[in-house]
């Protein structure tokens, strides 16, 4: 995005004015201070012996070793092969969704977003009780043809379960590169003669290109970093996995955690950077667009779409089926479905201790808010100033989506503990505002990304004109900007909240004290104690309820082009 | 004026970061909800004006917080199962030394077999008693027409092979203390290649603690490697699970103990005070809970069918705390390297010597004697530690794993490899014999 500033040439401010220069500079202090310092105050471990020299040993000591080869050969594998049927999955139900109006559409692309996140231990649990080896499925088999299937185990199913989790990203961001694809190439494509495949493969395939791109490095950067799904499987031999269990184990001390991480940031900035380099270059071709045509699907042909997307999304959302039926469930217990059931769980989470839920509206709500009004002046300044340090601003807001969570929490461990935060009164860890930095920090890129894509959409010649007719910077921004760009702040606003509502890693780390934990918390915790299991997955459906509403309001607001928050 | 809004600022401080003023006693603990909870309340009843902050960490991690924050110091209470990790915090010198009143110290005995039941240095107290066992899911056991186990070495029976789960000891304090029993009731040698064949047979290592009992309670797997309470307030909630004792098991305190320069000295030492006295140990015994107190005259008011780790022979392992807190950095790893990252190739290495052995079993062929030579060979492969005890132990080892001077790197990679090629040369042999039998 930072190549494509240089169209939306800003014109308004053609000189540095200390107005945007300071607003640059408080925005660095801030990024700075919250995002790149703690990481690289972790990171600086791996580069250190014992007396604090610089070493590269425990770098060459990482190559060295075979269960780091194998761990990173593994994470490499299964990244791709995550990214090529994630594709398989998306691409086809990305053309329906984008190229025909039916019943229900809506629905479905909430439905669609829904795999993305699914709620810490629970949804694992769930997905056992499933597909696991005595789940719902196994034990049908077992039952009637004496054999079972082994979806949920070893590198086969963290693929699958992978798929399943983030095909949602080359979804949502294919549907926008077509939404986004100026009809009238492919109406001059047809007035030319070209038809059917032909015309797919030449002119729509390459039009569609970007956005796909920006999806598979997405999920593949989602695929590596992730832990929950390695972890719920117990399989072991992956990047992420290997530094998040030497971390947590030996604690500070083990600095083999440490140079996994920064193998894995290294690889994750890797493919931030070539994607960003292609869409900076492929999708300045797209942006002069007319509405697409939309043609309308009904009777059959509605029936047989219905009947494929429904089976795709249904088998992507068997977690969150699983986690409903085991919310009711007393005993649930080697049979294919609970063999007591109670509404007892809803009455623990929603009466008795209600906190994890208020706690979570109340942390990603602000986390959100901040994340707006972040990302909107990251925006603004990427796109409309002159000032110096744009470049920096830009990787270091984009930074988190390559920084596993654990690290940042750390970090902040390592940075914010031990002296009173002016006007906290209190180390910032012990205070809950901890989790709604760690939040804010972690979403940003998703914020910066919409407000960015909705402030392009706005012509500077608009703001223009409303200066000359002698408005201020300020009301020119609240009557000319801000209305035309609110759908898209809000859209990202949300998709921070819907993806801090499940937020784990950094969660676990930083709650000061029970009475502070938002719900994955709390699902941690009951997930703990052998009674618990059923108020987890009580808590887990709240999320999903969170979750819901979230993304069918993005999607609202947002159309056809919610993906667009979710890009690079 | 002034002090008005300084009164205001105040106060919506005090509201952010939760009330400054009323008397707190912060808590890091691992233990499961029902119980923190049950003693927040109960111990508030007593105490009026003092509120239970609970911070639930998992044990190491809650070690590796207290360590972080030494310079200054938010939790007052450190309370969890594993003893070890007390003593590794009091080795560090970030426990505070108490005396509980002796009208309370009266009724609890010095020691549970051999193992004392407060530090002797009086740094941290044992308030209930954990055994370590065996708990299986009845229907999963049914299904696969499997008895149920009794013994650790029924583990490396080939009939369990897959069926069984477990945590990593690096993961879990608790798993850690069982491994630990093991390998004193069997020597090192005995019991690392007890581990290394149950380890074969297991079907999932997990990291969380809690993934045992889940697992096992939904029916993933039969039969779990757990700490008492998991299996006992399991059968409790009414699940269709069972748990049982070995013969040879250790019993060991489970403890609390007071972070040095805690902000609230004085409500920690109430704290510490209740859950030793009667009114605090008759709460172990409510079933959520089920745990066992450490005042022996208690169990007269237990629930029916309670063990009494006093009266019933429980135990039969000396455990050696001070050995395996010395040699806890190594053991882990080592589990780590040899089997839990190796688990794929130990699980295939196991499954063919089964194979052959069931062939060798069936067969009468002429070259059964060659067969059972390479079978024993493979097994020998299968369960064999890359270092000894007397190692294990050294300064120089246990050291490696707390500096950065890359020789933790150097056995970790000797380790694994050790690992990967003796699985790898054990399943050729086995696979050998097995076609021998045939």
């Amino acid at each position: 995005m930072a190549i494509a500033s240089a169209r939306a040439a800003p014109r308004i401010a053609a000189r540095i004015d200390w107005w945007q220069g300071s607003l640059m500079a408080l925005l660095l202090v801030l990024l700075i201070a919250f995002i790149l310092y703690p990481v690289l105050r972790v990171l600086s471990i791996s580069l250190t012996d014992d007396e604090n020299n610089l070493t590269l040993l425990h770098f060459l000591n990482f190559f060295r070793r075979p269960l780091f080869r194998e761990a990173l050969w593994n994470t490499l594998s299964s990244g791709f092969l995550v990214v090529l049927f994630s594709a398989i999955l998306a691409l086809p139900m990305a053309y329906i969704l984008a190229r025909y109006e039916f019943r229900g559409k809506l629905l479905l692309q909430t439905a669609a977003t829904l795999p993305l996140v699914i709620p810490p231990f629970v949804g694992a649990v769930a997905l056992q009780l499933i597909l696991g080896r005595s789940g719902m499925v196994n034990l049908v088999l077992m039952d009637w043809f004496d054999f079972s299937i082994p979806f949920m185990e070893g590198l086969t199913g963290v693929v699958l379960v992978q798929t399943l989790h983030f095909f949602p990203f080359i979804l949502l961001n294919t549907v926008v590169s077509l939404a986004n694809v100026d009809s009238s190439l492919e109406e001059a494509a047809q007035n030319l003669g070209c038809h059917g495949i032909r015309l797919f493969r030449r002119v729509t395939l390459p039009l569609m290109l970007p956005g796909f791109i920006a999806g598979s490095l997405l999920t593949f950067i989602r695929a590596i970093d992730d832990l929950g799904t390695p972890l719920m499987l117990n399989y072991k031999n992956l990047l992420a996995p290997q530094a998040y269990l030497r971390i947590t184990t030996i604690g500070m001390d083990d600095v083999d955690g440490y140079v996994v991480c920064v193998v894995l940031v290294m690889l994750s900035l890797a493919a931030l950077l070539a994607a960003r380099k292609y869409l900076s270059l492929a999708e300045y071709a797209t942006a002069q667009r007319a509405a697409p045509v939309a043609g309308k699907l009904q009777g059959i042909n509605l029936a047989i779409v219905w009947c494929v997307i429904a089976m795709i999304l249904g088998v992507s959302l068997l977690p969150h089926i699983g986690i409903i039926i085991l919310s009711f469930s007393k005993i649930w217990s080697f049979t294919l479905l609970p063999t007591t059931y109670t509404l007892s769980n809803y009455h623990e989470i929603l009466f008795r201790v209600p906190h994890f839920v208020v706690n979570t509206l109340i942390y990603t709500l602000l986390a959100a808010a901040l994340d707006i009004v972040l990302g909107a002046a990251i925006a603004f300044l990427l796109l409309r100033s002159r000032v110096p340090g744009r470049n920096f601003l830009d990787a270091v807001a984009t930074m988190p989506l390559a920084i596993p969570g654990v690290v940042l929490a750390v970090g902040y461990l390592r940075v914010f503990h031990g002296w009173d935060f002016p006007g906290v009164g209190a180390p910032l860890t012990s205070s809950w505002l901890i989790l709604v930095i760690a939040y804010t920090s972690r979403r940003l890129p998703y914020t910066v990304r919409a407000c960015y894509a909705a402030l392009q959409q706005v012509h500077v010649s608009l703001e223009e004109s409303a200066q000359n007719l002698g408005a201020n910077r300020w009301r020119t921004f609240m009557r000319i900007t801000l209305p035309m760009i609110g759908g898209g702040l809000i859209a990202g606003g949300l998709i921070a909240f819907i993806t801090s509502c499940v937020e784990l890693a950094s969660t676990i780390m930083l709650v000061p004290r029970i009475e502070l934990g938002p719900i994955s918390y709390g699902i941690y915790l009951y997930m703990q104690s052998p009674l618990g299991r059923g108020a987890g997955a009580a808590l887990g459906v709240v999320a999903i309820l969170l979750v819901s509403a979230g993304t069918y309001l993005t999607h609202r607001i947002f159309g056809g082009r919610a993906g667009s928050a979710f890009r690079i | 004026m002034k002090a008005k809004s300084t009164l205001f600022i105040g106060a919506i401080l005090a509201l952010l970061i939760g009330n400054a003023e009323a008397k707190d006693v912060v808590i890091v603990t691992s233990f499961p909800k029902e119980l923190f909870e049950t003693y927040k309340k109960t111990f508030e009843a007593k105490n009026p004006g003092i509120t239970v902050v609970i911070n639930a960490k998992q044990t190491n991690a809650g070690v590796t917080y207290l360590r972080e924050t030494k310079a200054k110091p938010e939790a007052d209470i450190f309370w969890v199962s594993a003893p070890d990790a007390f003593q590794t915090l009091e080795a560090d010198g970030l426990l505070e030394k108490y005396a509980p009143p002796k009208e309370i110290m009266a009724k609890i005995p010095a020691k549970i077999g051999n193992f004392p039941i407060h530090d002797p240095d009086g740094k941290y107290f044992g308030f209930a008693i954990s055994g370590y066992g065996l708990m299986w899911n009845k229907n999963y056991l049914k299904a696969h027409r499997l008895p149920a186990p009794k013994e650790w070495t029924d583990l490396t029976q080939a009939r369990y092979y897959n069926h069984l789960i477990i945590s990593a000891p690096s993961r879990s304090g608790t798993t850690h203390l069982t491994v630990e029993t093991i390998l004193q009731a069997y020597g090192w040698e005995k019991g690392w290649a007890l581990l290394l064949n149950a380890g074969g047979n297991m079907g999932s290592i997990t990291e969380r603690s809690f993934g045992v009992p889940e697992a096992v309670i939904s029916g993933q797997y039969g039969i779990g490697v757990v700490i008492d309470f998991f299996g006992l307030s399991a059968i409790a909630s009414g699940q269709p699970v069972e748990f049982a004792y070995p013969s040879l098991t250790s019993v060991v305190p489970a403890s609390v103990g007071i972070v040095k320069g805690g902000p609230n000295p004085q409500e920690a030492r109430a704290f510490v005070n209740y859950l030793l006295s009667e009114a605090g140990q008759m709460v172990l015994f409510a079933p959520e809970i089920a745990r066992l107190p450490v005042i022996p005259d208690l169990y007269a008011k237990a629930p029916k069918d309670y063990p009494n780790p006093f009266k019933k022979k429980l135990g039969g392992v000396e455990f050696n705390d001070e050995l395996s807190s010395g040699r806890r950095d190594v053991v882990n790893s080592l589990y780590d390297h040899i089997i839990t990252f190796r688990h794929n190739e130990l699980r295939d290495a196991w499954k063919s010597i089964y194979k052959a052995e069931e062939a060798l079993a069936k067969a009468k062929s002429v070259n059964s004697a060659q067969a059972k030579s390479l079978i024993a060979d493979a097994r020998k492969l299968a369960t064999q530690a890359p270092i000894n005890d007397k190692r294990a132990s050294e300064k120089e080892i246990t050291g490696a794993f707390k500096s950065k001077s890359g020789l933790k790197a150097q056995l970790e990679t000797e380790w694994e490899i050790f690992a990967k090629n003796n699985y790898a040369k054990a399943k050729e042999l086995a696979d050998k014999a097995g076609a021998l039998a045939k």
